[in-house]
């Protein structure tokens, strides 16, 4: 999902920008506002940005032949909801960029537009979707992070598409989805799995400060809130 | 199912979703075209349309190895943070039992 730097024309650079810094400095506000609230998430939040950098170096083969990586931003965007991702998906890219050659400084918006904000805002839509079924959260932390990842690189597809519609705007889509989706699908599925391996750390590990930060259905929350009053 | 035996059984799916490709397409390298990166893929498609990067990083690591040694950093920070949490937890919710 990296746009490598210099891959898109200054207009759009400018654009994506333009469309990231206000969700990215809105997550900032709400990280302040969930530490002061519930001091004990700031290991949270370290752990689900430790997630994203251990989970994005992880380049794995696909049945395509070719080579991608998961994103990790279902996780915080579940826990934290998709502005606090957006943040930690900007740390990790920004490392990225300078480090690693990957991604970069200019197409920085782009990146985080797609790792950072519709990913995660996908992940949160999705989860709270299966949180008013009687699905387990098990499953619906599954598909957040299995369509998170598949959306990211949806949206790097329609990212370039846009900016190079040659010769039609359809066909650059088809192009950028055939290089970047079909080769995702077994690695969302990849990601999915790691999510659920980490969520039920979690679960097990920090239930109490899960159900505060609201993660579970509303009636454990109000359980919890009377247990604590 | 116990957690415990959950994760391991889901490491195993995700290991073997790693092997298959390198199953499927055993023999062939990045010369015959397999196995790079979708990113870089896309990036020579953009430079198909006749399109010239207008910036370049300010820093590239200058081999493989380099670049391998900087993710291996990234995962390794990563790794020692959830780690260092996971035990953290699980010690504190066996002492506050």
């Amino acid at each position: 999902m990296h746009i490598m730097e210099g891959f898109l024309p200054w207009y759009w650079c400018v654009f994506w920008y333009v469309l990231s810094i206000p969700v990215v400095i809105y997550g900032v506000m709400k990280i302040k506002k969930i530490v002061e609230e519930v001091p004990e998430s700031k290991s949270l939040l370290a752990v689900s940005g430790a997630f994203m950098f251990v989970i994005s170096s992880l380049k794995l083969p696909s049945v395509t032949g070719s080579c991608s990586h998961p994103t990790g931003n279902g996780l915080g965007a579940v826990l934290f909801g998709p502005a606090v991702a957006a943040v930690l998906a900007t740390i990790v890219l920004v490392f990225q960029a300078i480090l690693l050659a990957h991604g970069g400084i200019t197409t920085l918006g782009a990146n985080v537009f797609s790792m950072g904000i519709v990913g995660p805002a996908v992940a949160y839509l999705i989860y709270k979707m299966f949180l008013k079924t009687s699905i387990s959260s098990t499953i619906a932390i599954f598909f957040a992070a299995f369509f998170a990842n598949l959306l990211t690189y949806v949206v790097t597809a329609f990212q370039l598409a846009l900016a190079f519609p040659q010769p039609t705007f359809t066909s650059a889509l088809t192009l950028f989805l055939g290089i970047f989706a079909i080769t995702q699908i077994p690695l969302a599925i990849a990601e999915g799995l790691l999510t659920v391996v980490i969520w039920n750390g979690l679960t097990s590990l920090k239930p109490k400060l899960l159900e505060k930060l609201k993660v579970f259905k509303t009636k454990t929350v109000e359980e919890d809130n009377t247990v604590n009053s | 199912m116990n957690k415990m035996n959950q994760n391991i059984i889901l490491l195993v799916l995700v290991v073997i979703i790693a092997i298959v490709p390198m199953v499927m397409y055993s023999g062939f390298g990045e010369e015959e075209g397999y196995f790079s990166g979708s990113d870089g893929a896309a990036s020579e498609a953009v430079e198909e349309t006749g399109y010239e990067p207008w910036f370049s990083s300010f820093w590239e690591p200058p081999s493989g190895e380099i670049e391998s040694l900087l993710f291996a950093v990234q995962a390794a920070i990563g790794a020692l943070i959830i780690g260092y949490f996971f035990g953290y937890w699980r010690a504190q919710s066996k002492y506050e039992k």
